[in-house]
């Protein structure tokens, strides 16, 4: 539970989330997206509830890429492994530039590369951390189809390797597309928790007028049926 | 918190042209502001047109006096530029080559000379200003008053002194020039002494009474003049200015410039440095990554606080020993200066994260920096009678709670012995070294969480 003065942010959200799992957490612009992962990374404190995770840590990426763009995609990485008291912080960096492609531009200066390669310095310092969990918020914004490819190809393959990683978009048809399973927000507020198939099944009992419209069309208008 | 320190440092050495304007721009600041300081107008440049003859001096009772030098006596306070026409004198004035002209006219000294007759006239100099700058009219008002006020008064002592030579030729007797020979005058003294000795050769009667009349005023005219020599002298300057410092002594000129240089750059740096550090953080989105457990908020603040000291410490070092080459400095107390530069840059540190705490854009804060920093500066320069009491209170309280005041005494006492205490500056800088620090603190935990 979440309030930000007399608003009302999130309330009554609850959801497991399994090793590997891909969990897209959708919604439209103020459903509570981005509080409710910045509560599980630990930015925000929540006014009432609890958050549970495993031994490992939480990773968390932000929609905007939280990176020093005056420095070289190596000296960032060499400074959160280092912030992160790694023990071979050069390994570490090394592993990131492996996993992200970035190794042959890893003495470039950040400013100068593509929105998509900022996007994957931003996650692969996510992962120094060595997280169980990894948060992305909303982490293809601005990202053209390529890029955005690429980039859910490598975090399918974190999530192969049995990290759980919860997204935020509130583009319906990249979570049906990349999600194992979906959390609908809107206003705060947790509508639905399952499959992409079952989403669809929700949304022809709820709003049957629109089951034979596209996924997009046919979400909004169960939004809408159920009072967003 | 020393990896956090070599990557703000990193970003500094990619960004030169900011590091520069960084160091250069407080350093050119400082530099006009310390010269300015110690080179102010102590000799202004003013025209000087003198008409008048070179022989002519002004007489009392038909004698001429001795030059009373009274152009040299302008000369010595200003730069004069002589002049030979009113018109060039107009036209330096207009462009403002020269803060003024004085123009001496043909007839100044035969009108001072025709005060001592029955038809006085008034005397008169032209003073040509360019009046388009209120500042400089104000300026030129008050130093040409000045000026003239110390011709007058050299005027004044001469006649006095040959005034005070008539006086003791009436009282003593004497020779009194007249064209190419000389006049005896006998003196009251003289007359006395006669009289008296004639006195008792005359039979009793009403002509010896009227002589010891005669012999009693001319001595009593001798003695009274006698004090008179002394008043004409003193009416010529009858206040004389006797200056005894209290509450404390003031440093010498130059090294209250270098201080302030040296001071104006730390501020400048330090509080720069830092506030655009912090907000570069924020505006990176770096800082709730960095704080969700890789670094605290103490720390973060901690590290650009040694950024702004270890930074600014290095540039004002430097210019100090850049200005060794016009003031000598006392490098015997470099442990001093190191003290006073330490303290003042963290205080002004944790000012300038206070500021950076308080946005989240580089350039936002950087204007807010300067607009904060460089009017308490000049603000805590302004010396005390200078303003109203009261607006003089309001610059006190403002320049007491932000750390550029102390820390422009503390550099002044570190630099040279005699200028006043360190410990007192020093504690001053460190209790709103950590103030600001906890305004800081209380603005990220406020502002910079997401």
């Amino acid at each position: 539970m979440k309030s930000f003065g007399g608003l009302e942010a999130l309330r009554g959200v609850g959801f497991a989330a399994e090793a590997g799992e891909l969990l897209a957490v959708i919604g439209p612009n103020g459903a509570g997206k981005t509080t409710l992962l910045s509560i599980l990374a630990g930015i925000l404190d929540a006014d009432g509830g609890e958050v549970e995770v495993g031994a490992r840590a939480v990773g968390w990426v932000p929609q905007q890429a939280a990176l020093y763009r005056r420095l070289t995609v190596e000296e960032n990485l060499m400074l959160f492994a280092r912030l992160e008291k790694h023990e071979d912080p050069a390994a570490s960096v090394a592993e990131m530039l492996e996993l992200t492609g970035l190794g042959e531009r890893r003495g470039e200066i950040v400013a100068r590369l593509s929105g998509g390669n900022q996007q994957r310095i931003n996650i692969a310092i996510g992962l120094l951390a060595r997280p169980g969990v990894l948060l992305l918020d909303e982490p293809s914004v601005g990202l053209d189809p390529r890029q955005r490819a690429r980039l859910w190809e490598f975090v399918s393959g974190l999530a192969g390797g049995g990290t759980t990683v919860i997204f935020s978009t509130h583009d319906i048809q990249e979570a049906e597309r990349y999600g194992d399973r979906m959390l609908v927000l809107a206003d705060g507020e947790a509508l639905f928790d399952g499959s992409a198939e079952e989403l669809r099944e929700a949304v022809r009992s709820e709003a049957p007028e629109a089951a034979d419209r596209d996924f997009e069309t046919a979400f909004v208008a169960y939004l809408h049926h159920r009072g967003h | 918190m020393r990896w956090l320190l070599l990557k703000d440092l990193q970003i500094l050495r990619r960004s030169p042209l900011q590091a520069a304007l960084l160091v250069l721009y407080p350093v050119l600041i400082a530099v006009l502001v310390g010269l300015a300081i110690s080179g102010g107008p102590e000799r202004p440049r003013v025209a000087l047109l003198n008409e008048v003859p070179d022989n002519a001096r002004v007489s009392l009772s038909g004698t001429k006096l001795p030059s009373a030098n009274v152009q040299r006596r302008i000369c010595s306070r200003v730069e004069c530029v002589h002049v030979h026409s009113r018109q060039e004198a107009v036209a330096k004035v207009e462009s403002g080559d020269v803060l003024a002209a004085l123009v001496l006219p043909e007839d100044l000294v035969n009108k001072i000379n025709s005060l001592s007759t029955l038809a006085p006239g008034t005397p008169k100099v032209e003073v040509l200003v360019n009046e388009s700058d209120p500042l400089k009219a104000a300026a030129v008002d008050d130093r040409i008053e000045a000026l003239l006020a110390q011709a007058n008064l050299a005027l004044a002592k001469r006649i006095a002194v040959e005034g005070g030579k008539y006086l003791n030729l009436v009282i003593k007797g004497g020779n009194l020039p007249v064209l190419a020979g000389a006049v005896h005058v006998l003196g009251l003294q003289a007359s006395a002494r006669i009289l008296e000795a004639i006195e008792p050769a005359l039979p009793r009667g009403p002509l010896r009474a009227a002589l010891s009349e005669v012999t009693e005023f001319a001595t009593q005219a001798s003695e009274n003049l006698d004090i008179a020599g002394p008043l004409i002298n003193r009416l010529a300057q009858p206040i004389r200015v006797e200056k005894v410092a209290v509450g404390g002594s003031a440093p010498p000129l130059e090294t209250f410039a270098v201080a302030v240089a040296a001071t104006l750059t730390l501020a400048f740096v330090a509080v720069l440095l830092v506030a655009g550090s912090l907000a570069l953080e924020r505006e990176e989105n770096a800082y709730p990554r960095l704080t969700r457990g890789l670094v605290s908020t103490e720390a973060l603040l901690g590290e650009k606080i040694l950024l702004g000291v270890a930074v600014g410490l290095v540039v004002t070092v430097l210019m100090l020993a850049g200005l060794q080459i016009f003031v000598p400095l006392e490098w015997g107390r470099f442990g001093l200066w190191l003290a006073a530069i330490v303290v003042g840059g963290a205080s002004l540190a944790a000012a300038g994260a206070a500021l950076g705490a308080a946005a989240r854009e580089v350039r936002a804060v950087s204007l807010l920096a300067f607009m904060v920093t460089l009017p308490v500066a000049f603000l805590s320069l302004v010396p005390s009678g200078t303003v109203g009491a009261g607006l003089y209170d309001v610059i006190k309280l403002i320049a007491a709670i932000f750390p550029f005041k102390p820390a422009l005494e503390a550099l002044t006492a570190a630099l040279e012995a005699g200028n006043g205490s360190l410990g007192a500056p020093l504690l001053h800088l460190a209790i709103l070294g950590v103030a600001y620090a906890l305004i800081a603190r209380l603005a990220l935990r406020r502002f910079a969480r997401v």
